[in-house]
């Protein structure tokens, strides 16, 4: 494992550049623990103060210094993907490896229902969910909602691999010495599609954060736990861009994309790294 | 022929199942949830200014007609179905008495309207420039453009066109930021109109072409490296097949295939985008709809948006599955 992780950092310039990026996201997280001030309080600070050497980066005209808001904010906001994903991961792989095992037409209606999951709009389910809620609504009842609409396309990914499983030579011995289903799955399979579902867990987990913001920056979560969405939603309600209060805006958007690119390039290297293929090309080249 | 029907009835079952499934949980989501519509919108009437026993009463039991919740679980949902069959939503709260589907029937051409030319233009322009960046692989100009559309294509929708917001409606102002056309046009064919139409669609449609951009360049990318490596490819080249001709006729049809597949998986998504789009530009589409009717508790709009959005969705899909076969005559033969 971390001889892996050292030939990636060395030799992906990539995977170098994603590592950085996530690395200082996750500093940033590991800050709000030792925050100055209570995060989910308003005017701590003097309102509407441009960066300066006191407040790195402004401050709110909610007043609240915006270095420690983004600090909080990045904390919360990763928390709900990573959620989101780990328990969108487990369905996916049950999914996935019981439809690929069983084949023939368990495996037809399972997919037939995964595709059918997969076409509709996320987005108008998840509104609907909030809309019938309202205050009912709450970040672990988003991040179930969220999770049991975000395998869809995993699952399908992992059952390509388990149908080529089942036909192996190792399965049938572990069939005849009397494994049953679920060990042979857990023991003899698992291990075998775990490259896809970590390269799928990168991805799962960039949809995640951007439905988190997405939701917040439209005010459909709770409004007063800080997060990335949530700040730019209160810079809107406050009209921070007309005001010229453009730092509450400009810094959470700087980190959104930061952090966005920084899973993005690490999904993709390993990726690359997990399909033998581009990594002989990668060879030939150098 | 038989085997395009064949096809094309597969395509059309799963196309119910789409819709039945969409609906069904449209109608789960409201009916099991532990808040009561009725409750919901009564306390939001009186919320503003008392009103008397009686005519809360009244409200109270014209509400529940309206939304159908009298009656067995079973009894409802037989009920949600003819008002979805019908498009009977009744009438919208927040636009009182006008009927919730001619809101929405108001509200559709701008989204289709947006949606087909920026997924056309975004499907079109992100696989020709990954198909070329495939085939032509030490073309530094098509590395730079694949850079530059992969760094996009991670950030959220909102992001993107909060971006674009600030790039071309503050700091450089040339494109109007809200709405769907000036407000003292009236509607029509004349030059005014038209050009408000597109320059009020300008920034929307760019934010929906950049996010999924992207996507389509680098699937399509890898797509045509791993086709120009199989052997038909490498015989026409020995052959002396031109190589514009190798291109168009021998790669880049054989690698259009699946991404005509991914066009109509990916339209759930894109829709979704759309939504927050033209939340953001308050652009008069469903989606901006969608989330008025959220904020003004309008429940009976939210639910027929929904559900319309949905089987809109999935009859889309089903209009590209079936024009699979032009591209792809395997599917004919059956």
């Amino acid at each position: 494992m971390f001889r892996i992780l050292r030939d990636l950092l060395r030799s992906n310039r990539e995977f170098l550049a994603g590592a950085v990026m996530v690395s200082a996201v996750l500093l940033l997280v590991a800050l709000s623990f030792v925050s100055p001030y209570d995060l989910m309080a308003t005017y701590t600070v003097p309102p509407d103060l441009p960066p300066s050497g006191e407040f790195w980066f402004g401050t709110t005209s909610r007043g609240q210094d915006v270095f420690w808001q983004i600090t909080a904010a990045l904390r919360n906001t990763l928390a709900f993907g990573v959620v989101v994903a780990g328990a969108s991961r487990v369905i996916a792989l049950v999914v996935g490896l019981v439809s690929g095992y069983a084949g023939g037409r368990i495996d037809q209606a399972i997919m037939a229902l995964n595709d059918t999951l997969a076409s509709l709009p996320n987005i108008p389910i998840l509104l609907l969910v909030y809309f019938v809620m309202r205050d009912e609504m709450n970040w672990w009842l988003l991040a179930l909602a969220a999770s049991l609409l975000g395998w869809t396309y995993d699952s399908r990914l992992i059952r390509s691999v388990a149908l080529t499983l089942k036909t192996r030579e190792f399965t049938r011995h572990a069939t005849f010495s009397g494994m049953r289903m679920p060990q042979i799955l857990l023991r003899e399979h698992l291990p075998y599609v775990m490259p896809i579902v970590f390269y799928t867990t990168m991805n799962n987990l960039i949809w995640a954060i951007g439905l988190e913001v997405t939701l917040s920056v439209l005010g459909f979560t709770d409004i007063n736990r800080p997060s990335v969405g949530g700040m730019i939603y209160w810079a809107n309600a406050s009209s921070a861009m007309v005001a010229g209060v453009w730092w509450w805006i400009a810094f959470p958007m700087l980190c959104v994309a930061i952090l966005f690119l920084g899973l993005f390039l690490l999904a993709m290297s390993v990726n690359e790294y997990i399909d033998p293929r581009s990594r002989l090309r990668r060879l030939r080249t150098q | 022929m038989s085997g395009f029907l064949v096809y094309v009835a597969r395509r059309f079952v799963q196309f119910v199942l789409v819709a039945f499934t969409g609906v069904t949980l449209a109608f789960l989501i409201v009916h099991l949830s532990p808040v009561n519509p009725v409750d919901q919108t009564v306390s939001l009437m009186t919320t503003f200014g008392a009103t008397d026993p009686a005519s809360v009463a009244m409200l109270r039991s014209a509400l529940s007609e309206l939304y159908g919740v009298n009656g067995s679980l079973a009894h409802q949902y037989i009920a949600f179905w003819s008002r979805v069959a019908t498009g009977d939503f009744g009438p919208s709260l927040s636009a009182f008495p006008t009927p919730v589907l001619t809101v929405i029937l108001r509200a559709i051409p701008w989204t289709i309207g947006l949606l087909t030319l920026s997924t056309l233009f975004a499907w079109t322009f992100g696989n020709v420039l990954g198909a070329l960046a495939g085939y032509y692989r030490d073309s530094r100009l098509l590395k730079l453009a694949g850079i530059v559309v992969t760094a996009v294509q991670p950030m959220p929708t909102y992001i993107c066109g909060l971006t674009l917001i600030i790039l071309f409606g503050y700091t450089w102002p040339i494109f109007p930021i809200s709405g769907g056309t000036q407000m003292n046009l009236s509607p029509g064919l004349t030059w005014s109109f038209v050009g408000s139409v597109v320059t009020h669609g300008a920034l929307p449609a760019l934010t929906l072409v950049l996010v999924s951009l992207g996507a389509w360049f680098n699937s399509m990318r890898s797509l045509v490296s791993n086709v120009v490596t199989e052997d038909h490819v490498v015989y026409a080249e020995l052959a002396g097949v031109p190589s514009r001709t190798i291109f168009a006729s021998y790669v880049a049809r054989n690698a259009m295939l699946p991404q005509i597949t991914g066009l109509a998986l990916s339209l759930g998504h894109v829709f979704s985008g759309a939504v927050i789009v033209e939340f953001l530009f308050a652009y008069p589409g469903m989606g901006q709809l969608l989330i008025a009717g959220i904020n003004a508790g309008d429940y009976s709009l939210v639910l027929g948006v929904t559900t319309i959005s949905i089987i809109a969705v999935g009859f889309a899909t089903f209009l590209i599955d079936i024009a699979y076969p032009l591209i792809d005559p395997r599917v004919k033969l059956g």
